[in-house]
């Protein structure tokens, strides 16, 4: 049997090899492993042999006949995530086999390239949000916002959050998770009934001096944009509290920047830039600060910064502000991160550096007319759309007058994959309502065959 | 005739920075449908700057992000690809970090857009394939550690343990103890206490004995009411079994606290013995690694974190079910800890490694991890008796997984460091090891070669350790100026860590370069 992954496995080799070792059978290398506990048998996994590379495809292939995908139209599903086209380019860059067998750049010299890419990543990241400082990712959205908030009780030295009840709900519960162990106080925050949006009076009532961050998320979980930031803003900060938003990145080609009112921190998720959708994951997690020496030297995770060669002749670059991380600074690390998305902030650096200012702006554009064309077409057929009365980005719930359980279960038969059910998703929990997501992947005739399929079901 | 051995050059370009190559007018990327959007504009009848400007949201002026033809972006990134190092270019034996060839046929069945397309909230019944892999997944994954169960949604082996840190803090809630310290070995990955204290814990630490294993007798001492359990790798970061294993679990077992197994150091055992038999409770395993999913330059990875008995209760969920012949998502959920993060994990490398799983059986991963071990075993024959390092804790005894040497001895004779040597590799085409890890060992250089490396390569790096170590005795200044062969000279870390020069985004260079004082 030959190992194609081990190649001195079971050949010569490793008779040569365990002879200079100076033992006779390699289980002798094990002497120390208890007796009782050393397993008799190789344990029963995968399908009871090695296989080929042929016999494995085919295994997979009869696997993924029993998925069905939607590409014709693409799926109208968001809460969160949604369907955008990836340019063949970034695949080909992020399947460069450099970079993505590459470790951690523990070794800059030999990894300049890496290095570079990662720091572009954060630079194009930064002027996007204009903010001063990004990490080279975390792992998603959702546990960005986690890690934001345990960085601002680090910084305040406060135990009291107040938390949007509009956020992705997924959201919610994995703050929720991860911080279990603190003691901690989590407050929601309600939202105006009519628009969707955090109730600005509530944030004045429940906000005081233990608080230590609020967290707002634009586009919320509606997929309405937020207004009132600057004042929500200075309410933080005049309690000594951080402001922590979280935002979807394609939104900010036409929508104000966070950098420009007032974030201290900003995270969200860089998937709609040029990654797949992937059931779920790999996603990448964005985490930025404004330039403030408590806020930066608490951040989580990993930075890449500029630098010159010792002899000061050429430029390069380095992790840095290493003495934050965990393998210095064990328990008193800023967070336990060390393998993180990084792969995808260079498809996202590519993504960014492809499209450019214009090019982003323009898409954002594109998305913005699109969803709210579909949109339009809905109300115009009995649907309420969107059912808050304010401005959206991208995602927006449709309430229908009669359940939306039996329409997506019907518009699936006809090969649409429609919205999001909210019958059993905070902070909604309307059986009445989907969560509807359009993007630059849908055509017209997609948006209007959507809109006629329902028209038939109403 | 001899054959001339020229020496090895890494590629270097004099790359710009993007923002020196394209413009923020200019694109490469055209928006698909976009004359369709004029049609659909004029039916709306306003635009989205006039809408969005109404209520203040609007912005006005363009990001400052530079735009590039595609051709130009492929050839920027394409470059800056040559200019780095991964596992398909030669040997990363960085101990601990565990760096495997990743098979190609991962890479091609994973892109496959029957899961590269599916949406994390589509119809259960529309994903069956994928799910019933990662519910195969699983099984497998509980089998190989002697757990019941497995949560796959943790994205990172740092979340794993996280998650595992959390189910022992709610347990113990639950059960109303006040069980708030968690004993850690000096050698544990710094991931442990990090995750630890970020559960929430207050980190005892224990010391090493002389033989390199976790000292039974510090463990006793500090044990009380108030510990909740310890965290553990097995093999530890020396790539040394921790023989007495049993009576730790014993111990705390006893106590009423709870053992944590940290998966990084799997790849020597498994198939060999499992966590669950040896007495742990909770196991993470970091996929990436011993399943052969790439790192990415550092992401992404997939964890899973495993659980036995009652603590299966606090994984976190949603957990993978099955119920007449149909895989579902099963959210039930009375004492789960909650979600570690959104949707259901790294879906991708999860993938690849049930792809590594199936394609080498049992059988495989046990030759696997037998030949890892050998590896090690083969390269500390060959390092015996070589000048300037040592082999400090028992060196007769095997090592599994990763060996731990010292250059002391180097350092003391020539004052050339464990960094210089890693410098010194990079020179002569080879990854340098994981350098001043763990703590316990000065001048540490962590080796892990894994199974992926062939003989020759394992005998390739001990001579050139060997020929940097007499370079170093003969002319110590030599070795102290490497690398000079890769992309780059030595990289100042003081300037780039400097208040001063701290410069982590051309946006901060720009306002350097305008005149602001900006320290950090």
């Amino acid at each position: 049997m030959t190992y194609p992954w081990a190649p001195s496995a079971n050949n010569r080799d490793r008779e040569e090899m365990l002879r200079r070792i100076g033992v006779r059978d390699p289980m002798d290398l094990y002497r120390d492993v208890p007796r009782e506990v050393t397993l008799k048998e190789p344990p029963s996994v995968g399908f009871g042999r090695m296989l080929s590379e042929w016999e494995l495809r085919r295994i997979i292939d009869e696997k993924l006949s029993r998925n069905k995908y939607f590409a014709d139209p693409p799926p109208f599903l968001g809460g969160g995530i949604c369907f955008h086209y990836v340019p063949a380019v970034i695949d080909a860059i992020i399947s460069r086999s450099e970079f993505y067998t590459a470790y951690t750049p523990y070794q800059p010299e030999i990894n300049q390239g890496l290095l570079q890419a990662f720091f572009e990543y954060q630079s194009l990241m930064a002027d996007l949000l204009e903010m001063d400082v990004v990490n080279v990712s975390m792992y998603d959205w959702s546990t960005a916002a986690a890690e934001a908030l345990l960085a601002a009780m680090r910084v305040t030295r406060r135990r009291k959050l107040l938390v949007s009840s509009n956020i992705n709900p997924e959201h919610m519960e994995v703050i929720r998770t991860w911080l279990i162990g603190k003691n901690v106080k989590i407050e929601e925050v309600g939202f105006e009934k009519e628009s969707g949006k955090i109730d600005i009076n509530e944030v004045e009532k429940k906000i005081d001096n233990e608080t230590a961050a609020i967290y707002v998320e634009t586009p919320n979980f509606f997929g309405v944009l937020e207004e009132n930031l600057e004042a929500i803003a200075d309410k933080a900060h005049e309690h000594g509290a951080l402001f922590v938003v979280g935002i979807e990145p394609l939104s900010l080609g036409i929508v104000k920047p966070p950098g420009r009112y007032g974030a201290d921190i900003v995270v969200g998720d860089a998937q709609p830039l040029g990654i797949g959708l992937n059931y779920g994951g790999p996603l990448l997690g964005i985490f930025a600060t404004k330039w403030d020496r408590k806020l930066v030297r608490q951040m989580p995770g990993r930075l890449i910064g500029l630098t010159r060669t010792i002899d000061g002749t050429e430029q390069g670059f380095v992790m840095i502000l290493q003495t934050r991380e965990q393998h210095i600074r064990r328990e008193k690390a800023t967070s336990n991160i060390t393998s993180n998305e990084a792969l995808l902030a260079v498809a996202a650096a590519a993504y960014l550096s492809l499209l450019g200012g214009r090019g982003i702006r323009e898409l954002a554009k594109t998305i913005w007319i699109r969803s709210h064309y579909t949109a339009k077409r809905l109300n115009e057929i009995g649907v309420k759309a969107p059912l808050f009365d304010a401005e959206f980005f991208k995602e927006f719930v449709a309430r229908f007058p009669k359940p939306y359980r039996e329409i997506h279960r019907r518009l699936l038969a006809k090969g649409i994959m429609g919205g999001l059910d909210l019958r059993d998703k905070p902070p909604l929990r309307d059986e009445y309502s989907a969560l509807f997501c359009v993007t630059e992947a849908h055509s017209k005739k997609d948006i209007d065959r959507l809109v006629e399929a329902i028209g038939e079901l109403m | 005739m001899t054959v001339l051995r020229r020496g090895w050059r890494q590629a270097k370009w004099p790359e710009p920075l993007i923002y020196d190559i394209g413009g923020p007018q200019r694109s490469g990327y055209i928006i698909p449908f976009r004359e369709e959007d004029d049609v659909i504009r004029e039916s709306l009848g306003t635009t989205p700057e006039s809408e969005l400007a109404k209520r203040g949201l609007l912005r006005e002026e363009m990001p400052n992000i530079p735009g590039a033809s595609e051709v130009e972006v492929t050839r920027h990134f394409t470059r800056l690809s040559q200019m780095s190092y991964g596992v398909d270019v030669g040997p990363v034996p960085l101990g601990s970090c565990t760096m495997k060839y990743n098979p190609k046929i991962n890479e091609v069945l994973t892109r496959d857009p029957r899961i590269a397309f599916l949406h994390p909230y589509q119809d259960e019944e529309t994903v069956q394939g994928l799910l019933e892999m990662l519910y195969e997944l699983e099984k497998w994954l509980a089998e190989l550690t002697g757990m019941d169960r497995c949560s796959l949604q943790v994205p990172a082996g740092a979340a794993g343990e996280l998650a595992g840190a959390l189910m022992i803090r709610k347990y113990f809630i639950d059960k109303r103890e006040n069980r708030d310290e968690m004993l850690i070995p000096d050698s544990a990955h710094g991931t442990n206490p990090a995750s630890a204290a970020m559960a929430g814990f207050r980190v005892i630490r224990i010391p090493s004995t002389e033989h390199g294993t976790v000292d039974l007798d510090a463990i006793k001492a500090v044990l009380s009411a108030k510990t909740a359990g310890i965290m553990l790798t097995n093999p530890n970061t020396l790539g040394i079994f921790e023989d007495r294993i049993l009576e730790v679990a014993e111990i705390l077992h006893e106590n009423g606290s709870l053992l944590y197994y940290d998966g990084a150091n799997l790849n020597g055992i498994m198939g060999i013995v499992r966590p669950g038999d040896m007495g742990f409770d909770i196991v993470h395993l970091n996929l990436h690694k011993t399943f052969s999913a790439p790192h990415g330059g550092g992401g992404p990875g997939a964890g899973v974190v495993c659980a036995k008995g009652e603590l299966v209760d606090y994984l976190p969920r949603p957990l993978i079910g099955k119920k007449n012949g149909k895989y579902y998502w099963d959210y039930k959920c009375e004492r789960c800890i909650g979600r570690i993060r959104a949707y259901y994990g790294n879906i991708i490398p999860l993938v690849k490694a049930y792809l590594y799983i199936a394609a080498l059986g049992g059988k495989g991963l046990r030759e696997t991890a037998i030949q890892s071990v050998i590896n090690t075993n083969y390269f500390i024959a060959l390092m015996r008796d070589v000048k300037g390092y040592e082999l400090p804790y028992d060196p007769d005894r095997p090592r599994k997984h990763e060996v731990v040497f010292s250059a002391k001895p180097l350092a003391h004779d020539t004052g050339v460091t464990a960094l210089d040597v890693a410098k010194a590799l990079l020179d002569r085409g080879l990854h340098a090891p994981t350098i001043y890890f763990p703590l316990i060992v000065e001048e540490a250089l962590m080796i892990e070669f894994t199974e992926s490396e062939p003989r020759r390569e394992i005998e390739r790096y001990a001579e050139v350790l060997k020929e940097i170590a007499e370079t170093a005795y003969r002319d110590p200044n030599s070795v102290k100026s490497s690398p000079r062969n890769t992309s780059v000279g030595r990289l100042d870390d003081v300037y780039a860590n400097h208040p001063k020069s701290v410069t982590p985004t051309y946006r901060v260079l720009l306002r350097r370069m305008h005149g602001e004082q900006l320290v950090l």
